[in-house]
C-alpha cells in the first residue's frame, strides 16, 4: 500500500509533508534519503499527514527515523496539541501505555564474567516471569496495593523493598505520574494488572545483559559513568494486559467521544477528545495509573536482575554496583511547558514510539545529569546493539524534546517466520557470543535482526539532525525474551 | 472443506481474514482464528465450560468485543478456548456458551501473545451471502 504523499527534502535528515486538505500544519519527517524510499512503502506517511488535521495542533505533526504504519498515528510519531483547543487521543499513545527502557550500569568487565553468561541468562529466565501462564507467588496484592501501585509507581516498588531512593532519582518522572486515578481504570483493567505486576510480557520485551563497546562523547560518557567494557543490563517492558485493557476502554469512550464533540477525524483510528472534556480528563488519570503500572514494573524486575547477579557471581551489592543510569517511556503523552514563538506554553505532547530528550540545564532532568543532559536509551534487536543517547536544545527547539525510541521493524512476524526457517537461530546468535532464551517457542523466529531495521542508522539521523547526541554504543551477551 | 480464516501480514502486528457461511459462524471461526495465534488448536481440551456474553454499538465492533473479551478470559484466567457454541447473534448482542481449558506448560505451548484486539482495519459484511472479516492484532 504505497504512499502518495509528496514530501520535500529540506535536507539530508528532514523531510517536509506540505500542508494540503485538511491539513492544519505541516509534517515533519526526520530520515535519510535512504530511509525515506522505504517509508514510502507503506501507508505511514499518510499517518503522519492525519495527525496534522486534529485539531489544537501546536507546531508540526512528526515522525522520528523509526518510523512505521501504526493505529492511527504512526509509530514514531510526535505531536503537541493546545491545552485550550487541542485533544488528546489514546492511539498518539499506545496500547503498550509506558512501554518503556531502563539501562543498569555495574561495576563489571564483560571479559570477567563472559563464562558466566548462559548461568546468569538461564537464572534470569527462572527469575524474572514471561507472564504468560508464569508469575512469581511472592507478589500477591490486594485490591488496596494494587491502588497504590497504580497512584504510586516505582514508588510503591521502593518502599516494599524493590530496589533504592537512588533508583527514583534516575527515572523519567521519578517513575510517578501525579494524578492517577485508579476509579478511570476499569474492574477489568484492574484484573488484568493484578496478574501481571512484575512479569515481562512477550513480543519485543526483553531483558539483556551487555557491554559498553564504544564511546563516542567520553565526558558525557564520564557523567553517565558508562566506561569501554563495562557490563550493562537493559530491560525493556510496559504496562501489559492494564495497559492494553486502559487503552482499549478509552478508545471506546473516545470513538463516541469524536462524535459527540464534532471532531472531524479522516481516521477512525485518530478518535480524541478536546482536552477540556471530561472524557480527556479521565482518560489521562487512567493513562498515568497504567504508566505507574510499568514504572513499578520496571523496578520490579530490576530488583530481581540485582538478586540473579548476586545469587549467580556470589557477590554483594556494593561490589555489583548495578546502579539504574535511567528509565525512559516510549509510549506516552505528557503536559509540558514549551516555548513557541517566543512563549511559554503549556502543551499535551504525544510521544508513541517516541522518547522524551531534554536537554542540559533541564529542571526535569536529575540533578546528576544537568551538565550532561537527559540520557536516552535506544535498544536495537537482540543480535546486534543498542545506544545510548543525552537530549539536546536542537531537539528541545524542533521536536518538544523528543527523539526516536529504537530499530523499527521491518518485516512481519509472518515474513520474519519464513526467514528463519530452517534456520537455528539461537545457535546461530550463540556463535556469535549471544546466548538467548525465550518463553514463546515463535517469539524468537519473529525477534531475529533481520525483522528489523538497523538501529544505527536511526540513531545517526538524529544525531545529524541534532536531536539527540550519540554517547555510547553497547552490544549484547545475553538476553531473556517473554 | 472451505476455508474459515488465513492470517495476513502487517508489520509488527498480525492479521486475518474471517469467513463464514452464516453470522454465527464468522464469529466462530475469528474466536478459532484468535487461539490458533497463541496454541496449536489439536493440544487444547474440552474440559471446562464458560457463558460469554458481550455487547456493542455495531457489528464490527462487537467482534473486537468479542475477540477481546474471548483474551481477557485467557489473559486473567488462563484459559484456552476451542469450541464457540453462539446462541445469540445481533448487530448488538452476542451470547455464546465457550469450552477449553486452562493452560498446561506441560501439554501447551504458548506461540505469540497478543496485547489487544484491535479496530485498525476492520470490516464485518456480508457479500453475496456468505460473510466476511478482517481483524488486526496488536502483538
Amino acid at each position: 500500500m504505497a504512499s502518495d504523499i509528496r514530501v520535500e527534502k529540506i535536507d539530508d535528515f528532514r523531510w517536509l509533508i506540505p500542508r494540503t486538505g485538511q491539513m492544519r500544519t505541516e509534517g515533519l519527517v526526520y530520515a535519510d534519503e535512504t530511509m525515506m524510499a522505504s517509508i514510502k512503502k507503506d501507508a505511514s506517511l499518510e499517518q503522519v499527514a492525519n495527525v496534522a488535521c486534529l485539531p489544537g495542533i501546536v507546531g508540526r505533526s512528526m515522525a522520528m527515523p523509526d518510523i512505521h504504519w501504526g493505529y492511527g498515528f504512526p509509530i514514531g510519531g510526535v505531536a503537541a496539541f493546545d491545552m485550550e483547543d487541542g485533544i488528546i487521543s489514546p492511539g498518539g499513545v499506545g496500547y503498550d501505555i509506558n512501554c518503556g527502557v531502563r539501562l543498569l550500569r555495574s561495576g563489571l568487565e564483560a571479559n570477567d564474567i563472559r563464562d558466566h553468561i548462559p548461568a546468569l541468562v538461564n537464572a534470569l529466565f527462572r527469575n524474572i516471569p514471561s507472564g504468560v501462564g508464569s508469575r512469581r507467588k511472592d507478589l500477591k496484592l490486594s485490591a488496596k496495593q494494587m491502588d497504590e501501585v497504580l497512584t504510586k509507581g516505582a514508588k510503591w516498588a521502593v518502599t516494599h523493598g524493590y530496589g533504592t531512593l537512588e533508583d527514583i532519582k534516575h527515572i523519567e518522572e521519578e517513575g510517578c505520574i501525579s494524578g492517577a486515578s485508579p476509579d478511570c481504570v476499569s474492574e477489568r483493567a484492574h484484573k488484568r494488572g493484578k496478574e501481571q505486576l512484575g512479569t515481562l510480557g512477550s513480543g519485543n520485551h526483553f531483558v539483556e545483559i551487555g557491554f559498553v563497546e564504544e564511546l563516542y562523547d567520553e565526558a558525557a560518557a564520564r557523567a553517565l559513568s558508562l566506561y569501554r567494557g563495562q557490563v550493562t543490563v537493559i530491560v525493556h517492558t510496559g504496562s501489559r494486559g492494564l495497559g492494553h485493557q486502559v487503552c482499549d476502554d478509552y478508545i471506546k469512550r473516545l470513538l463516541a467521544a469524536s462524535g459527540k464533540y464534532n471532531i472531524h477525524l479522516p481516521d477512525k483510528q485518530l478518535c480524541c477528545a478536546p482536552l477540556t472534556s471530561k472524557e480527556s480528563r479521565q482518560y489521562l488519570q487512567a493513562m498515568a495509573c497504567a504508566a505507574n503500572f510499568a514504572f513499578c514494573n520496571r523496578q520490579t524486575i530490576t530488583h530481581w536482575v540485582r538478586e540473579t547477579f548476586q545469587e549467580v557471581l556470589e557477590m554483594a551489592p556494593k561490589d555489583l554496583q548495578l546502579d539504574l543510569v535511567y528509565d525512559v517511556c516510549h509510549n506516552m503523552a505528557k503536559i509540558e511547558t514549551h516555548e513557541v514563538d517566543g512563549k511559554q506554553r503549556k502543551l499535551c505532547v504525544h510521544r508513541k514510539g517516541a522518547t522524551r530528550a531534554f536537554p542540559p540545564h533541564s529542571r526535569l532532568i536529575p540533578e546528576a545529569y544537568q551538565q550532561v543532559g537527559q540520557p536516552v536509551l535506544i535498544p536495537g534487536d537482540m543480535g546486534r546493539y543498542s545506544y545510548v543517547l543525552v537530549g539536546t536544545e536542537g531537539a528541545m527547539k524542533e521536536t518538544f524534546g523528543s527523539t526516536c525510541h529504537g530499530a523499527g521493524r521491518r518485516l512481519s512476524r509472518h515474513q520474519a517466520k519464513k526467514v528463519a526457517k530452517g534456520r537455528a537461530i539461537v545457535r546461530e546468535l550463540e556463535d556469535r557470543g549471544i546466548y538467548v532464551r525465550g518463553a514463546g517457542k515463535g517469539t524468537i523466529s519473529e525477534e531475529i535482526s533481520e525483522a528489523y531495521k538497523d538501529v544505527s542508522d536511526v540513531v545517526n539521523v538524529v544525531h545529524h539532525a541534532g536531536i539527540g547526541k550519540k554517547v555510547a554504543k553497547l552490544r549484547p551477551m545475553g538476553v531473556i525474551k517473554g | 472443506m472451505p476455508r474459515e480464516y488465513e492470517y495476513i501480514e502487517h508489520t509488527g502486528d498480525l492479521g486475518f481474514k474471517v469467513y463464514g457461511e452464516t453470522r454465527e459462524a464468522l464469529f466462530v471461526h475469528g474466536a478459532k482464528a484468535l487461539f490458533e495465534v497463541l496454541v496449536s488448536p489439536e493440544t487444547v481440551e474440552e474440559k471446562e465450560e464458560r457463558a460469554v456474553t458481550v455487547e456493542a454499538g455495531a457489528l464490527d465492533e462487537l467482534m473486537v468485543s468479542w475477540l477481546g473479551e474471548l483474551l481477557y478470559l485467557f489473559d486473567t484466567q488462563g484459559l484456552l478456548l476451542k469450541r464457540f457454541e453462539i446462541t445469540t447473534l445481533t448487530e448488538n448482542r452476542l451470547e455464546a456458551t465457550v469450552r477449553g481449558e486452562p493452560l498446561d506448560l506441560q501439554r501447551h505451548e504458548i506461540k505469540t501473545t497478543i496485547k489487544a484486539v484491535t479496530y485498525h482495519q476492520l470490516y464485518v459484511r456480508e457479500e453475496n451471502g456468505a460473510w466476511e472479516a478482517q481483524v488486526i492484532l496488536d502483538l
